[in-house]
Parts: C-alpha cells; sequence; structure tokens
C-alpha cells in the first residue's frame, strides 16, 4: 500500500472510495447495487491516467465519482492541485462550483454530445457563459479563438453547426469545449472509441500535446488497451468494481501480475494471423454486479483459483515493480512459476 | 473450393435531393465456400452498403448500374439478386441462402418477442419444419453456441441475456436456417475483448461445421487478421487493394492501407508514435476525381493521381492494389 501521507505531486487521491446504488424497491428491501468498490487510486498531477476494465467494471463510475456527478456512497477523496485543496465526498455550495471549473469531461460520442442547434462558437462558449468566467462577449470571444485554435480546429468554421464536421473534427469540438473553462483535471470516458482508426491516432495525440502544452492531467478511461497502452502513462485495471491492478504502462504490459490483466492483454487480436494465443482465453462473461461472487471478485473465471480466493478477498498489495500493485493471493507464486 | 457468390462491376448510387451519390464505384470481388472474406474500411467507406446489395436490401432510393451483377451459386443454379422484383423471390436469398448479423444485437431481436419464437418462425418460413421441429432445432443451435440452458434461454426476451449471449443467439438464429453465406457486419464491435475472443472462435469453427462462406465486415485490422483468409479494403466506395490475409497485412500496397495499420496502436511498440492519416474521409458528394484517396496521399507520384482512375494492378498472383505507383510487373 501506498502511504497516505500528504504528496504534492497527487492531484487525486481516493481512498476506499465505493459507490453504490440503491436497487431495492421499498423501505425493506435496501438492496445496493456497488459499482465502484473500496478503491484506493493516486492520480499523478500532470499525467495521462489510464483506466481499463470491460462493460459493468465500474470504469465510468469512477471517472463520475472523481466529477462529483455521482455521490461517493463510502470512503472519500481528495483533490489537491496546489491552489485549492477539495474533499471530494462532502463538496457543495460554493466550492463544487469552483470544482466545475477545475474538473471536465469529454464524452464518448461526439455526435450525441453536440448540441444540432448550435454553432460551434457557441457550443464552446457556453461553459464560459454559464460559469460566468468572462466579463464581455468580446473576452468570451477571445478565449473561445484561443481553445480552438489549441485544438486544431479551423477559426473559420466556429461560425458552422456541427453537422457540417466529420467525426474526428465534431470531437475535437467536443475537447475545445472541455478545456475552455481552463480545467486541471479532464475525464476522458472512451473519448477515441467512436472514432475510426485514422481518425482515432489524431486524437490521441492532440489530446497528448494538450497535456503537456496546458499541464493537464488527464484519465483516460477505455476498453481498448491498445489505445492505453500508447497514450498513459499509468494505468489501472478495473473488475466488478474492484482495482485489481495498477502500475506504469511499461512496466503493466511487460509483466503483468494479475490472471485478469493478462487474459485482457491476450484477447487483443493480433495483427499477425499466424499468432495464436488461444491458450489464454476467458471463458464465460462478467459477473452480474447485482450477484457478486464471494471472495476475490474473479474467481469465477480466473484458471488458477484456489479455495481461498472464493472466500478471502485479496487487497491491493506491492508488486515487485516499483508502482506496481496488484491485488491477488496468487500473483507472487504464478510469477515465480512463470505461469502467467 | 467452389464460388458461393461473384460480385462484378457492382456500382451502385443513391438518389438524393442533393442529387446522385455514389456509395459504391465499381466493386469485384468473389466468396467461395468455406472462406471468410474480410472487408475493410472505415465509416463511409461502402462497406455495409455493399453487403447489403448482396440481399438487395438497400432502400428504394438505391440505383444500381447496368453493369453491376452480382451471381449468387446455389445447387439450383445461379440466381442473379438484382434482378430479383418481387418479395417471394428474394425469400430464397434473405434468410434462405444469405443470413445477416449486424453490430448491435440489442436492435436485431424484437424485444417483446422472445428469442425462441423469433428463431422458430424464420426456420417455419424458410422450411418445412413442424412448430414442435423448429422449436428442438432451435435449442440445438442455441446449445451450439455455447449458450448454457439453451431450453430455458429459448423462452427469455433480448434484454434478459447479456451482450455476449445476444450475438451468440443471433448467430444461432441466421444459421439455424442453414444458409450458405453469412455476412457479419460488425459483429464484434460492441463487444469486450474477451467475450470478442470467444465469438470470433466460435465463428471460425462454425465455417468450418457448416462449410459456408462469410462476409466479415469491420474496421478493425486485428480481427480481420485473426479470422480472416482473404482481405478486401474499401476507401469511400472503391475497392483499392484485395489479396490473401497474410501478403495484406504483412505487405499492404496501397497507401491507404500502409496508413490504416501505421495508424494502428500495437502493444509490441509502445514508444513509436501514432501516425495518423492526415485529414478527412471527404464527404461522397465531393468525390475527388483521379484516385479516391488523392486528398489524404502522402506518396502521390504525379497528375495522374488527380486526374486518372488508377487501374487495378496485380502485385502477386493473388494480391491486387488499385495504385498509380505501381505499374502491371511489380513495382515501378
Amino acid at each position: 500500500m501506498k502511504d497516505t501521507g500528504k504528496n504534492d505531486d497527487i492531484l487525486i487521491s481516493a481512498r476506499g472510495l465505493s459507490v453504490g446504488f440503491q436497487i431495492g424497491k421499498g423501505m425493506f428491501d435496501k438492496r445496493v447495487l456497488k459499482a465502484v468498490d473500496k478503491v484506493d487510486v493516486d492520480i499523478e498531477a500532470g499525467s495521462f491516467f489510464g483506466l481499463v476494465g470491460e462493460s459493468g467494471s465500474g470504469k465510468t463510475t469512477l471517472g463520475r465519482a472523481f466529477l462529483k456527478a455521482v455521490p461517493i456512497t463510502e470512503g472519500g477523496a481528495t483533490y489537491n492541485d496546489g491552489e485549492v485543496e477539495l474533499d471530494l465526498a462532502t463538496l457543495d455550495g460554493a466550492e463544487l462550483k469552483d470544482y466545475r471549473k477545475r474538473a471536465q469531461l469529454i464524452f464518448q460520442d461526439p455526435y450525441a454530445a453536440l448540441s444540432p442547434r448550435m454553432t460551434v462558437r457557441d457550443i464552446i462558449a457556453e461553459p464560459l457563459e454559464v460559469m460566468g468566467l468572462t466579463k464581455s462577449r468580446a473576452e468570451t470571444d477571445e478565449r473561445v479563438r484561443e481553445i480552438a485554435a489549441k485544438c486544431r480546429l479551423n477559426l473559420e468554421h466556429l461560425r458552422r453547426f456541427p453537422h457540417a464536421f466529420s467525426g474526428g473534427q465534431r470531437q475535437r469540438i467536443s475537447i475545445a469545449r472541455a478545456l475552455v473553462s481552463g480545467p486541471k483535471f479532464v475525464v476522458a470516458d472512451e473519448s477515441v472509441a467512436a472514432l475510426d482508426v485514422s481518425i482515432q491516432a489524431d486524437v490521441l495525440n492532440l489530446l497528448k500535446e494538450l497535456q503537456r502544452d496546458l499541464g493537464i492531467t488527464f484519465m483516460f478511461i477505455s476498453h481498448d488497451l491498445s489505445v492505453v497502452a500508447h497514450t498513459c502513462d499509468h494505468v489501472a485495471v478495473m473488475y466488478l468494481g474492484r482495482l485489481v491492478e495498477s502500475a506504469p504502462t511499461m512496466e503493466l504490459f511487460k509483466a503483468p501480475r494479475h490472471p485478469y490483466t493478462k487474459a485482457l492483454f491476450s484477447a487483443i487480436p493480433s495483427l499477425d494471423p499466424d499468432d495464436d494465443k488461444s491458450a489464454q482465453k476467458l471463458e464465460g462473461e462478467i459477473p452480474s454486479p447485482t450477484n457478486q461472487p464471494s471472495g476475490c471478485k474473479f474467481h469465477t473465471r480466473c484458471p488458477f483459483v484456489v479455495d481461498r480466493c472464493k472466500t478471502e478477498e485479496p487487497k491491493l498489495e506491492r508488486a515487485d515493480g516499483s508502482g506496481h500493485e496488484v491485488s491477488c493471493h496468487r500473483w507472487k507464486e504464478l510469477m515465480e512459476s512463470h505461469a502467467l | 473450393m467452389s464460388d458461393l457468390i461473384t460480385v462484378q462491376n457492382l456500382t451502385l448510387k443513391f438518389r438524393t435531393d442533393e442529387g446522385l451519390i455514389t456509395a459504391v464505384d465499381d466493386v469485384s470481388f468473389r466468396v467461395r465456400k468455406g472462406e471468410v472474406m474480410g472487408l475493410v474500411g472505415e465509416s463511409g467507406s461502402g462497406k455495409s452498403v455493399t453487403a447489403k446489395a448482396l440481399m438487395h436490401l438497400n432502400a428504394k432510393n438505391a440505383v444500381y448500374t447496368p453493369e453491376s451483377k452480382i451471381i449468387l451459386h446455389t445447387d439450383a443454379g445461379e440466381i442473379d439478386v438484382l434482378a430479383l422484383r418481387k418479395a417471394a423471390e428474394m425469400k430464397v436469398v434473405r434468410g434462405g441462402a444469405i443470413s445477416m448479423i449486424f453490430q448491435e444485437p440489442m436492435a436485431s431481436f424484437a424485444p417483446a418477442i422472445s428469442i425462441g419464437k423469433q428463431m422458430i418462425e424464420q426456420l417455419m418460413l424458410h422450411s418445412d419444419m413442424s412448430k414442435a421441429q423448429a422449436r428442438k432445432h432451435s435449442i440445438e443451435m442455441l446449445d451450439r453456441v455455447g449458450i448454457s440452458d439453451p431450453d430455458k434461454r429459448v423462452d427469455q426476451f433480448a434484454f434478459e441475456l447479456s451482450g455476449g449471449m445476444r450475438q451468440r443467439a443471433m448467430i444461432a438464429m441466421a444459421l439455424s436456417t442453414k444458409p450458405k453465406l453469412l455476412i457479419a457486419d460488425e459483429p464484434t464491435t460492441a463487444l469486450d475483448v474477451t467475450i470478442q475472443a470467444q465469438v470470433i472462435d466460435l465463428m471460425k469453427d462454425l465455417v468450418k461445421e457448416f462449410d459456408m462462406g462469410i462476409i466479415f465486415i469491420t474496421h478493425d485490422l486485428g480481427v480481420v487478421a485473426q479470422t480472416a483468409d482473404y482481405v478486401s479494403v474499401m476507401y469511400l466506395g472503391r475497392l483499392i487493394e484485395k489479396g490473401p490475409v497474410r501478403e495484406v497485412i504483412r505487405d499492404p500496397r496501397h497507401p491507404y492501407t500502409q496508413g490504416l495499420i501505421d495508424a494502428l496502436p500495437k502493444l509490441d511498440e509502445l514508444d513509436k508514435p501514432l501516425t495518423p492519416i492526415p485529414g478527412d474521409i471527404p464527404s461522397p458528394l465531393e468525390r475527388p476525381p483521379g484516385c479516391v484517396f488523392n486528398t489524404r496521399c502522402s506518396k502521390i507520384v504525379g497528375p495522374q493521381c488527380t486526374s486518372l482512375l488508377p487501374p487495378d494492378i496485380k502485385v502477386s498472383p493473388t494480391h491486387r492494389v488499385a495504385c498509380h505507383i505501381y505499374k502491371e510487373e511489380g513495382q515501378a
């Protein structure tokens, strides 16, 4: 485990963070679906932090919890950008308003995220107007032009409507809108999933550039491991609401320590037609979050399951590499026997 | 291997308020029995429209040129798909000789009718099975695609199944009429990687077992590499490169195919920056003259690129590419 002491380089730090949704339908039926379950994570300032997992793993919910878009039901998270220090679990009122300027979201589908009735200029300017960040129209226009240029949008396009643009251009408009309020922390939820490969690479390069130039910390949520591998500095893997492994990107891809991470890697279709990795394939599907397995949540699909995994929940512990954490009872044993 | 379907000079335009829009331009290919053909391209390349043309499923404003030919080879002889006019005649093709599965299985199943009822209905339409036989056959098919408790699942509704199971049920339904050709339009795009791997394996097994042909439409070159025997790459309605999967993926010749492969994030080259193909795919209303890729191509060789349609060049006995860089005998 990492020390809980103050660290100036950490922008967001979560301890035991849980998000539950009540699914019971009455006074006596108080069933709760735990979408995120006791997650400990530190996001370094200025980094590109990747979060991967299958659908239903809770990755989107964790991102939303950091943005205060869903309530944190247990545990907590702190935000510290050097200017302000905020406790995300209890944040409200003026502080919450202030936090909205500092934390923003880029959506998945650029076709659904932009209002068809607003010009590109109005779409990008709206956050400034709503948050009252500018004093005059001239100042708003200047901010819009500045961020549009940074997102490689043609200034002539600002007068047009979104329907005139292709997927890649629309995603650049969404990015400009998210960044216009000058956020320090941006959650990009599957932001390139709806794009074609040739354009996806362009948007990824743009995000990296913005991270460097503007010093923004990105939390990049994706199901696509190869995209994450290429853009992120640090990657965390989620399964059924739990963080199962977290490590610097190179470290994680070179030496995955959790059987689930390993299985995810081997499921990526290889570009080599003769590369047959069927030996590592996972059986079955991710269990329903309303009916979660006991012990280690991955034990129903894990090829290395033993009795202990079915009863005792593993804790996130330090693995061999620096900054590498894994939540598996048998990681050391599996590493030594080269089973992974 | 004998031919299953031959497409010759398929050109398809849509009549719209803004004029005739060319969606598919002079495309020719064939699929043989027991063969998987991967059809690759980004959105707007015309791959789905091409697939729909094979079943004559395009909207009423579709116009086919007189040279376009789609010949389906069946035991009873050849069928010219585009000559079919009446719904009754098309029944032989749609759901009979050809089945199709789509990207989003939730949208393909009727939400208020049980999976079993939908499977039985199409079996009774396309074969002379009784209702009881059709139900039994449906359960067998669900079992074959790896759905547990098929006799219970058959009475469930699409929303009760998980994403991976829904796609399996879709495959079971498409294969229950024993089609000669299966068209799979992005069947794994909406699935998680671990489930995608399972569905790919399943489809590979089924091709062998049923000895049918598959047209696998996808934008994911990794999926193509793992499933297809042959690949055809489309861009803006034109087929720009085709050949055996190993040749096309290991030695892509068209600058677009090369660009697609370079733009793909690869796990074994993490340090290499991603190289996007510059620009966007042009609108079908503004098709560039000459080679359709000339607006984004980094390897323009001369004025012919922007004025002349590139010829189809054989770069190997089985590998063809439409690009001005090459001359008939190997590279220029």
